[in-house]
């Protein structure tokens, strides 16, 4: 395993405010030397950070709010801060000049960037006309609003407005002594309870400046979890081309799967297992012999479904080609997880910035960045899961301890925690405040970034392909929305 | 008599035959097969709401729909042989009452005034276009193979074992150029899902988004009638004139396993793709005509 103490403090000693050129030169320096933006953000101390990072390192700079409150955008020559941009300008009010889309982000109430004063990207072309889909969906599907700009039944442009939901999440973290905010962090995508948690719990725990116990049964929850949720999505993906067989069959196999979460703590979603300090529920010898014979069982399901399924020539012909995004984009604009992974960039948390040691362990990718790369990624992924879990059963010792004491915050110190979630990198940066509650508290999901990947995938694509690629990124809304 | 019992109680009923093959075919169990008829009572009980932009075309299409369906059916022969109604070339009443039937609802889709119904209306009349020319051609064929007469009288009198072994092969692909019209027009599985919630991808389905309660019951069994309808003139197709009604029925229930069969089988076609096996009847329709011209005029 690499020096695990990267993950709990990082080269903090960069942290202090640097002159605004100088951080704009740095962040310059360090995409060009293979960082990627982690999250970029103001805070309500008048600082700017920006957390850089590429495998095995991590840097966190930061500047103090310009005070002319501008400064040239850094999304023309570097895409990926084109969101982060928006969400500072949105919070505070700093203006990136020459940003090529500078529109708010979610919204808020009390902002002074007004969701009327926003429009829609536009053309005056007679060829064009607009489709708008959403907020409100058919089916029972989160808030979003969806514009298409079409020539006939061909996308020329979508503009995807998220933002309805004004959870206030992150002011509600705050708000309060942070360890009391477990069940508020299990929250943050319905769907991703023990990715955030679990990034929630470590962040804690480093601000604490104490180890967690029960590390492998986390790790196991947090596998089975992405099991579940590409089974969910292949299910859906065969859904959406009316390929019954492989939707019911992929249905059923993630019921089995998350019954199997259940089984260990009595959620099927993962709810309630994790803990700051550990998890909250132990596995005994028997729990541990049934569930590696039930995982067991389940790859050997899952393996002839997908073959299966792969293999039928009616559902190829809509998956292949349909919805491309390029090596190129997904670098450029920095996309994580499955988004980025089926255009053949290897970005992965397990091995960038790994929780545990992954014996063996490889990035899967698929090179052709099609909604076809997509799900195959996600069989290939399942398969490398189940793997892990059988290995982290292995390991677990029923009756190791399962929680450690709880420490107090060390006041005034910043932690990252960086876990690979089904959909992607997600990372939590705080900084705590005094022994209970944190100063700022920052979420950064792989949908805020990710979603500009469904936007460049459609471009081009039949109209009704949208809904298939929507489905082959599988993007949270709540993960954006906060 | 019977046939207007036929068209009153099957249409619903062998609808449900389909989802249940489906639901079988994926390892559940499926509803019953009278879920549709009770679905249709309790919508015919519900309330309806319609747009604000919606007129009184909105109001009437699904009734003149039903009413224009309900007419072409009884020119068509079901459980007995001979239709309600027939006279020498009503096969061109029937297909124009068809076509009425779907002009009406495409025009209430565009007066709801929403963008999908315009997308979904232009995407199933592209459709239509294609399918009314293969239509004429497939009767033409019969006629030739048959001699004119009324729609009944030509589907009934053509079968797979009269005579000669073009008319075999005739029959049998005038069947096949049938089953994927009634695929089409029916917008089964591969050409639209009719399962879909998603309104990008929908065809049919997408017309009728706004309709609800008694209107949507209406809608829900005008599309099971025109299905039976195609099915019924297939399975007429097959068997041999005036045979008993159970080798009807029991053609029309294969008819209809195979559709679900199909579903379950098939992912759905790419919707640009969806216009080149549109025209796969009409192409079928051709080569048989074609074929029988050669044979009757004793060129070849």
């Amino acid at each position: 395993m690499m020096n695990s103490d990267l993950l709990y403090s990082p080269t903090l000693e960069s942290a202090q405010p640097q002159k605004l050129d100088s951080f704009l030169d740095r962040i310059g320096e360090l995409i060009n030397g293979g960082y990627q933006p982690l999250a970029f953000f103001g805070t309500d101390e008048k600082l700017i950070y920006a957390l850089m990072g590429r495998p095995q390192e991590l840097e966190l700079i930061c500047t103090a709010f310009p005070a002319s409150s501008q400064y040239p955008s850094l999304t023309p020559e570097f895409p990926a801060f084109h969101i982060f941009e928006r969400e500072l300008y949105e919070e505070y009010e700093i203006v990136p000049l020459n940003h090529p889309w500078l529109k708010g982000l979610r919204h808020p109430s009390h902002g002074a960037v007004k969701f009327e004063d926003y429009p829609f990207f536009k053309s005056d072309s007679r060829l064009i006309h607009e489709v708008g889909v959403g907020p409100v969906h058919a089916g029972v599907i989160e808030p979003g609003h969806f514009r298409f700009l079409m020539q006939g039944e061909i996308v020329e442009h979508l503009e995807i407005q998220l933002g309805y939901q004004h959870r206030g999440l992150i002011g509600l973290l705050c708000d309060g002594p942070l360890i009391s905010k477990m069940p508020l962090a299990e929250t943050i995508a319905g769907d991703t309870v023990i990715g955030h948690g679990t990034a929630f719990c470590r962040l804690v725990e480093s601000l604490a400046e104490s180890s967690p116990e029960a590390n492998d049964i986390r790790i196991l929850l947090l596998e089975m979890e992405r099991v579940a949720m590409h089974l969910s999505t292949l299910s859906a993906l065969a859904g959406d081309v009316a390929y019954i067989m492989s939707q019911n069959l992929f249905a059923a196999l993630r019921t089995t799967v998350i019954n199997a979460t259940l089984s260990i703590c009595g959620s099927r979603f993962g709810k309630r297992a994790l803990c700051v300090g550990g998890v909250n529920y132990p596995l005994n010898k028997t729990l541990i012999d049934t569930l590696k014979v039930k995982m067991q069982k389940c790859a050997v399901q899952i393996k002839y479904t997908s073959e299966a399924m792969f293999a039928s020539n009616s559902l190829l012909s809509r998956f292949d080609d349909t919805g491309k995004v390029s090596h190129e984009d997904a670098l450029r604009f920095g996309f994580t997880g499955i988004s980025a992974k089926a255009s053949g960039v290897a970005v992965d948390a397990r091995a960038d910035y790994p929780i545990w040691a992954y014996p063996g362990f490889e990035v899967q990718t698929v090179a052709s960045g099609d909604v076809y790369a997509r799900a195959y990624l996600r069989y290939k992924e399942i398969m490398q899961s189940l793997h892990i879990i059988q290995e982290v059963l292995e390991q677990i010792d029923p009756a190791a301890p399962i929680q450690a004491a709880l420490k107090e915050l060390v006041p005034g110190k910043i932690a990252i925690s960086i876990v690979e979630g089904a959909r992607g990198r997600i990372v939590h940066i705080a900084k705590s405040k005094d022994a209970d509650k944190a100063l700022w508290y920052r979420i950064i999901d792989p949908s805020l970034t990710n979603w500009q990947a469904l936007a460049m995938a459609v471009a081009g694509e039949q109209v009704s392909d949208f809904p298939l690629c929507n489905k082959s990124f599988d993007l949270s809304y709540c993960g954006s929305d906060l | 008599m019977i046939n207007i019992l036929s068209i009153i109680f099957f249409p619903l009923l062998f609808m449900g035959i389909i989802h249940r093959v489906k639901a079988i075919m994926v390892g559940r169990k499926g509803k019953s097969l009278w879920q549709n008829q009770r679905d249709f009572f309790k919508l015919l009980q519900k309330d309806e709401v319609l747009s604000q932009s919606a007129t009184i075309i909105s109001r009437m299409a699904p009734a003149l729909s039903l009413a224009a369906t309900i007419t072409a059916a009884l020119f068509v022969p079901f459980l007995s042989t001979k239709a309600v109604l027939s006279f020498r070339g009503d096969f061109i009443l029937v297909m124009y009452l068809f076509t009425l039937s779907k002009g009406i609802m495409a025009l209430a889709a565009m007066d709801s005034g929403s963008s999908f119904q315009g997308m979904g209306t232009s995407r199933e009349l592209s459709f239509t276009a294609f399918l009314e020319p293969a239509f004429f051609l497939i009767i033409a064929a019969l006629i030739l193979s048959v001699g004119a007469g009324s729609l009944s009288a030509i589907f009934a009198l053509q079968n797979v074992v009269s005579a000669g072994i073009w008319n075999v092969f005739a029959s049998l692909f005038i069947a096949i150029a049938l089953y994927i019209i009634l695929l089409v027009e029916s917008c089964r599985v591969p050409f639209d899902d009719p399962a879909t919630h998603l309104e990008l991808t929908m065809i049919h389905e997408v017309m009728v988004l706004d309709y609800s309660g008694f209107s949507l019951a209406v809608i829900h069994y005008t599309g099971a009638l025109k299905i039976f309808i195609y099915a019924s003139l297939i399975s007429h197709l097959i068997i041999p004139p005036y045979s008993s009604a159970v080798w009807y029925l029991l053609v029309l229930a294969i008819v209809y396993i195979f559709t679900g069969v199909l579903e379950s089988l098939m992912a759905r076609f790419r919707m640009n793709r969806n216009l080149e096996l549109v025209l796969v009847p009409l192409s079928i329709a051709m080569l048989t005509l074609t074929i029988l011209l050669v044979l009757n005029t004793g060129v070849w």
